[in-house]
């Protein structure tokens, strides 16, 4: 249950970290630790105490609990997705920073959305 | 049809998208001839397929049956909200596709812009059709990728501010949806939709669901910019270049969030009043202050994209009429009523949105500006874009013969017939208040005196093609609501969406 409520507040520190960062790469690097915090909760709820990898080497019958492969697969395919967004949003700063000469978004606000 | 038709929608524009960086080195003029070809066989097929395929089919890529009771391939399914969103999807590419090849023709590397675009259809068609919320999840994630280049593509200082926002916002939103599909799995061990259905009606604690449920109206709502949650829309989808625009406006925001909400809410989870009520107040609350923001905007596209949340929430709002009647297991006539009128709205939407930021895009095009202020006098030189913004306009404002007019009619009469008589008011006051703010537009754009210089040439062929064909769409989509077009358009989704749980049984066969 900690390693759940740990998870929580790594959630909480990049929500915060979001919200009140006026840095462009702040605000990057805290949605980073929210996907992590994300990715960090799947991996636990998947994990079996125990558990062994889920390879086909066991033999047959054998009384062993086995983790379950789905939760890290998905973890692996949104950590891939989680790059490609941090490369995109990185990039959109440095073309931000071009066009400004600032990474700080009080300075940066054209639109009134 | 055959099962393996259904793969064809999303490999295609896949197998496209990176076949035209290929064959960019031999014709620099291939990719936009190839993007239209492209989406004109996904239109095709979709239609083929909706005509020819009423009952439900689920393929398994690979082939690999079920071991014992547990699904372990990968699903896709094909029903009739599928094929109806199949439909919509794939006609604004098409429509927007041709319009590009014209307007995007002052932009530089256009070939990363029809691979983007190629991307996003399939990311788009993906979601649709997957049967698992993994592939949910990464098909979203590749539509909305997509979409953050895409509305960064002028890489001006507006559009590159409105992409950052728009991916610190949809980063969120995706996170949080990410987080809800990890609940579901902890709840049910596993991440099949028709699974997780089977799973969650064995569930004795009623309040579980409904916590996922919350969470995922968060992470959607923010994807189909409901009120709360709205504020990346009118930046990104004013700053995207045009064809773009009316793509998200017309199908991005309902295929990734109110698509996913209804396949979820409706047919994955069980149906409960609380939630309803939940969707029934966000769906009022973005009718009304979507138009309130509507009106004050001078910015053409910005004012078109306030008006996207208002027609938003009348889908959802209708949705969750329907949901509410369902869950009570009273009236279902009025639950009939209300997704009918519902999806209805939404195929309307989808084509006179689409239309109208095309209509913007031709005066920008045209004119160089999207300050109405600064327009006028276009009538004379604008015939065509008057003619179909002028079927827009009415048909977005709910007048009689053009479709928008029975869409709204029929949530109306649903949310009289139910006792809802505050969200009937609503609508109908922001109804006429979207009268108003198109009155404003057709008046300050096209009669008042003339502001723009006078070499004002009306758009080049292609565009107008696309332009009368939506128009005329506009007026011909009020057959739908004749009882023999709509047993074949309308029917079919509308039954997927009362069969609720019905739907995991005929998937899995149980």
């Amino acid at each position: 249950m900690t390693l759940y409520i740990l998870c929580f507040i790594l959630f909480l520190i990049g929500i915060y970290g979001v919200l009140t960062r006026r840095n462009l790469i702040k605000i990057v690097i805290s949605l980073t630790i929210m996907e992590f915090s994300v990715f960090l909760m799947l991996v636990l709820i998947g994990y079996i105490s125990g558990g062994l990898a889920p390879l086909v080497v066991h033999p047959e019958g054998a009384d062993i609990s086995v983790v379950d492969p789905l939760p890290q697969t998905l973890v692996l395919t949104a950590a891939v997705i989680a790059v490609a967004t941090n490369s995109m949003m990185l990039a959109l700063a440095i073309r931000l920073y071009k066009k400004y000469g600032t990474f700080d978004i009080r300075k940066i606000n054209e639109l009134k959305g | 049809m055959d099962g393996w038709i259904i793969v064809l929608f999303f490999v295609i524009p896949l197998f496209g998208a990176f076949v035209m960086p290929v064959t960019y080195l031999f014709s620099s003029d291939s990719p936009k001839f190839i993007t239209p070809v492209i989406t004109f066989v996904l239109l095709i097929l979709s239609l083929y397929s909706f005509v020819y395929q009423p009952e439900q089919i689920a393929y398994i890529i690979g082939g690999w049956k079920p071991v014992g009771d547990v699904p372990i391939a990968i699903y896709l399914v094909y029903d009739g909200l599928s094929g109806f969103m199949l439909v919509i999807i794939n006609l604004i590419a098409f429509f927007s596709s041709v319009y590009a090849i014209n307007y995007m023709e002052e932009y530089t590397g256009q070939k990363y812009f029809y691979v983007l675009m190629c991307l996003m259809i399939a990311g788009m068609n993906g979601v649709v059709l997957a049967g698992d919320l993994f592939n949910l999840f990464v098909f979203t994630e590749i539509a909305a990728k997509s979409s953050y280049a895409l509305v960064a593509f002028g890489v001006k200082k507006d559009e590159l501010e409105a992409s950052f926002k728009y991916q610190v916002l949809g980063g969120m939103a995706n996170l949080i949806i990410l987080f809800g599909i990890a609940m579901i799995y902890w709840q049910t061990q596993t991440l099949n939709m028709a699974d997780i259905s089977y799973m969650l009606q064995n569930v004795e604690n009623n309040i579980f669901p409904v916590f996922i449920q919350l969470i995922l109206i968060t992470g959607f709502g923010v994807k189909a910019a409901l009120i709360p949650f709205h504020a990346w829309l009118p930046d990104a989808h004013s700053s995207a270049p045009s064809p773009i625009s009316a793509m998200l406006s017309g199908v991005l925001i309902k295929t990734l969030g109110v698509y996913v909400i209804m396949r979820l809410f409706f047919n994955v989870f069980p149906v409960n009043e609380s939630v309803s009520i939940v969707l029934i107040a966000l769906g009022g609350l973005s009718m009304i202050i979507g138009v309130l923001l509507a009106v004050g905007a001078w910015d053409l596209k910005r004012m078109l994209a306030y008006s996207s949340i208002s027609h938003v929430g009348y889908i959802i709002a209708g949705l969750g009429i329907g949901m509410i009647m369902l869950a009570r297991g009273e009236n279902q006539f009025v639950a009939t009523l209300a997704f009918t009128g519902s999806l209805f709205h939404l195929a309307n939407h989808a084509v006179f949105k689409g239309l109208l930021f095309l209509n913007a895009g031709a005066i920008e095009y045209a004119a160089n500006t999207r300050d109405m202020k600064q327009m006028g006098g276009l009538a004379k030189f604008m015939p065509i874009t008057l003619t179909s913004s002028f079927s827009a306009s009415m048909s977005i404002s709910g007048l009689p013969p053009f479709s928008g007019f029975f869409s709204k009619l029929i949530i109306i009469l649903a949310a009289v017939i139910a006792g809802f008589y505050l969200i009937a008011g609503l609508a109908v006051v922001a109804g006429i208040i979207t009268l108003a703010y198109f009155v404003k537009f057709q008046k300050y754009a096209f009669y008042n005196k003339p502001s723009v210089s006078s070499s004002i040439k009306e758009v080049p062929n292609l565009m107008r093609m696309s332009m009368i064909s939506l128009a005329i769409l506009c007026l011909l989509m009020s057959v739908l609501i004749l009882p023999e077009i709509r047993e074949v358009f309308l029917n079919p989704a509308v039954n997927t969406l009362m069969e609720t749980t019905d739907y995991a049984d005929k998937i899995l066969g149980r």
